[in-house]
């Protein structure tokens, strides 16, 4: 019995200290709180200022997280959500979990991009990457790839996000034809691979010619590595993007807290954090500019996004466009 | 009193099973807004039963000649080449597809070999490449297990059968048919149970979308669509095939009955001629196949050693901490269920396989949907992956107990009841020293294979509990393929490691 005051002493502790500091908890995907993502510094330079501890939780890639999301419901201890992608935001927006961020519109998309609900915090075309080395004329469109005979490396649409934005880049671009530009394209793909990190070690293997990227994969190759191989092919049809985007969820119990976190984000701070932890580019690009490697990229002059909505009602058709071309 | 206990805590083990499998889909399926199957998940159906079936009847055939091959021969690296064969096993799948890659893929030295031969090329995309996985990934399980079948017939059989001027086919239409009999099947079975819920292999192998698996469209259930009743109608058909598969084994295996030996390793007799040159080609190809992959690995692991994370320590500690714990733990349960078994509670037998069939991301699911109203799921997150690991290790090791259990009952039961051997005296004397062996394997193979799972850890995982596979996957997230690789070497010694030790234990204290 000698005990019980000193745990109920140790609880009124753990209280008062739980008072003190109150926790912001940020739900992300893994590459993001990794040691080498954003994550850490991003949560240094927030905890600097906000008299907050700031926690991670992890779920796996951008449609984990969702799943999460929706796992959790409105009892989710998590207050704030970093990392999903624009072709989920429809289906994000539809468990009603959100609050309106109320941040200004990012400055630095290549199309406009204000959603109440969920804010960029950074962006990268898709685009194929080759070896400058071994592909000395890489493709110039989507249809002089589908018509030569070189070999790719796909994500698949049902279980990763990248895949999904191929699959939204064909539809995007050519429409109806989507269904007859993958049937030009099946004999072009080595494997359909169930992760962008199964695709992209494959490639680097040489198992393929190119592999489905982004344009900002070179710069990771060039800035970390010294390797100037790399190199993303500029495609004519013009270039789907991938915006990630963070959102307030409504049940938070730290509305400030995750207001003020969503401007931090957004502000140069944070936003110089992302070019060279995530190999994207930030959302609003900071007074210091883009890391040096970075005006080596391509620069697609046009830029694909259907709107959250028109890609919330076109997925699931477009998916199965894209089975039935391939299964053939 | 004991034998009530027994029978108390094998229910407790099988209540268990059951919660956690068929309990966690039940829970998903409780969330469910809609039932419905598409017409694709029927064609994953389809595909998913040829490749399964392929895999587990191609490596139970090979198995065969490779098992014979090393029971009855003696040669120098025996002992390594036997431990080898657990190798693959515990490979991350991710891992070893790479490594398979390395020797088979476009750039690999089987390739360029053809070219230089001036002979087409061979692509490893397809149905062939996801057998050849498959096989890559399991054979080395059937060995063992065929394996562990020549070890349970008395080596006293062949002596009275070379006495009685029995040749090598007589021996095997007599002692070795009877006994491939009881093993075989349900070898057979677990391969095709593992191959069933194959996700990463099979569609990265398959080469596009029609080589999708059922686990692959729960996969999207989940995570994309979140339709929880599409889930869990999959998961439904997965637990019916596993039945169906189950019960088969059950019908088909048949106890062999050879009588007891002195249970001393007495060298066998084996015959020469051609059947040695059979036996060493047979080892040695399987050498090759098995080692050229790892070998890959291994290279490929050396050269981003400079490059690992300061997180790499503490994530090979826990996930060590989590692979010991859970072993342990499954190889108790598998214990008690098997002793169950012995004393007629056949049923059991349908617990202890059910965790094959179930989809780990089911499992994580409905675990996910328990935990989370009353505790943060983050901070059960290793507790969660050792209950879980033990539940999906436990098929192994139970399977590799049930044979050698059979014939000890067979052989010692009738003893042990004249001598009134009961309780714990009886598992003290007689079935830890006969069943040593086994349960050193299968508690091996379980902490090895709870060290490489990412199932649910990943599911669960805060920023504070990072096995040594989470930070894997997490590097090859972020381009660090390089620093991947050597933590991917890292998991393979240590995992490799831990079931030698667990493995060595066993044979040593079956030897006493």
């Amino acid at each position: 019995m000698k005990t019980l005051p000193l745990a109920a002493g140790l609880a009124c502790l753990a209280t008062l200290a739980a008072a003190e500091t109150p926790v912001l908890t940020v739900m992300t995907y893994d590459s993001f709180a990794a040691e080498w993502g954003p994550g850490p510094a991003i949560e240094k330079g927030f905890e600097a200022t906000c008299g907050c501890d700031l926690r991670y939780v992890t779920a796996g890639d951008g449609a984990a997280l969702l799943a999460r999301v929706q796992l959790e419901g409105a009892g989710s201890d998590a207050d704030v959500v970093v990392g999903l992608d624009t072709n989920l935001t429809a289906l994000a927006a539809g468990t009603g979990l959100f609050a309106p961020h109320g941040q200004p519109p990012a400055k630095s998309l290549p199309v406009t991009f204000d959603h109440p609900l969920f804010l960029p915090f950074d962006w990268s075309w898709f685009a194929f990457v080759y070896d400058k080395t071994k592909l000395a004329a890489p493709p110039a469109s989507l249809e002089a790839l589908a018509a030569s005979d070189l070999k790719i490396l796909i994500e698949d649409p049902r279980s990763s996000t990248p895949g999904l934005g191929l699959v939204m880049w064909v539809k995007a671009a050519y429409g109806d034809r989507a269904a007859e530009i993958w049937g030009a394209l099946a004999d072009n793909i080595v494997t359909v691979t169930p992760g962008w990190s199964e695709a992209y070690g494959m490639f680097l293997e040489g198992e393929a010619d190119m592999v489905l990227s982004y344009t900002t994969s070179p710069a990771y190759h060039l800035i970390a590595e010294k390797d100037d191989s790399k190199a993303a092919a500029p495609f004519a049809e013009g270039h789907y993007l991938q915006v990630e985007v963070a959102g307030k969820l409504a049940a938070t119990d730290q509305p400030a807290l995750a207001d003020a976190f969503l401007a931090y984000l957004g502000s140069d701070a944070a936003q110089a954090v992302i070019p060279e932890t995530n190999w994207m580019y930030p959302a609003s690009t900071p007074a210091a500019g883009l890391p040096k490697g970075f005006e080596t990229l391509i620069q697609p002059e046009k830029s694909l996004l259907f709107s959250s909505e028109e890609a919330g009602t076109l997925r699931a058709k477009a998916v199965e466009e894209w089975q039935t071309a391939l299964a053939k | 009193m004991a034998d009530r206990l027994g029978k108390i805590s094998a229910v407790l083990v099988a209540l268990i099973l059951a919660a956690l499998t068929l309990g966690s889909a039940a829970v998903t399926a409780s969330r469910a807004t809609s039932w419905s199957l598409t017409p694709a998940d029927w064609a994953a159906l389809r595909f998913t039963l040829v490749q399964a079936a392929l895999s587990a009847g191609i490596s139970a055939l090979l198995a065969v000649p490779v098992a014979r091959a090393l029971a009855r021969r003696r040669f120098r690296g025996r002992e390594a080449v036997i431990r080898l064969m657990a190798a693959p096993f515990l490979l991350p799948t991710v891992v070893a597809v790479l490594g398979l890659l390395a020797v088979f893929g476009r750039a690999g030295p089987v390739n360029q070999a053809l070219t230089w031969l001036n002979l087409p090329g061979f692509s490893i995309y397809g149905l062939h490449g996801v057998v050849l996985a498959h096989v890559f990934l399991n054979l080395p399980l059937t060995v063992r297990f065929v394996l562990q079948g020549w070890f349970a017939v008395p080596a006293e059989r062949f002596r009275l059968a070379q006495s009685l001027g029995m040749g090598p086919a007589a021996q095997f239409r007599h002692l070795e048919l009877p006994m491939l009999r009881s093993v075989l099947p349900g070898a057979a079975a677990v391969v095709f149970l593992l191959c069933l819920t194959s996700f990463a292999v099979a569609l990265t192998l398959g080469g596009g979308p029609k080589a999708s698996t059922l686990e692959l469209a729960i996969y999207q259930a989940l995570r994309f669509d979140f339709d929880l009743g599409r889930a869990a109608l999959l998961a439904a058909l997965q637990f019916a095939l596993c039945g169906a598969v189950v019960l088969a084994t059950l019908r088909v295996t048949q106890p062999t009955g050879f009588g007891a030996g002195l249970g001393r390793e007495v060298p066998v007799f084996a015959p020469g001629g051609w059947r040695l040159w059979a036996d060493g080609i047979a080892v040695l190809l399987t050498v090759g196949f098995l080692a050229a992959p790892l070998l890959a690995v291994a290279l490929a692991g050396l050269s981003g050693m400079g490059s690992l994370p300061s997180g790499l320590w503490a994530a090979a500690g826990r996930s060590l901490m989590v692979a010991v714990i859970s072993a342990l733990l499954s190889a108790m349960a598998a214990l008690v269920l098997v002793l169950a078994v012995l004393r007629g509670a056949r049923w059991l037998e349908a617990a202890a396989m059910l965790p094959l069939a179930a989809s780990g991301l089911v499992m994580g699911t409905g675990l996910f949907l328990i935990i989370h109203p009353l505790l943060p799921p983050e901070r059960l997150a290793l507790p969660v992956t050792v209950l879980v690991n033990a539940v999906l290790a436990l098929p192994f090791l139970y399977r590799a107990l049930l044979p050698e259990a059979l014939a000890m009952q067979a052989d010692y039961g009738r003893l042990a009841e004249s001598l009134n051997l009961r309780g714990f005296g009886r598992l003290r004397w007689l079935v830890l020293p006969r069943l040593a062996r086994p349960l050193g394997f299968g508690t091996g193979l379980a902490a090895a294979l709870s060290m490489g799972d990412l199932g649910v850890i990943a599911l669960f995982a805060g920023d504070r509990a990072v096995t040594l596979p989470l930070l894997i996957q997490r590097l090859t997230g972020a381009y660090r393929m390089e620093a991947a690789a050597s933590a991917s070497l890292l998991l393979l010694l240590l995992s490799f490691a831990l079931f030698w030790a667990f493995d060595r234990m066993g044979g040593r204290h079956a030897d006493a």
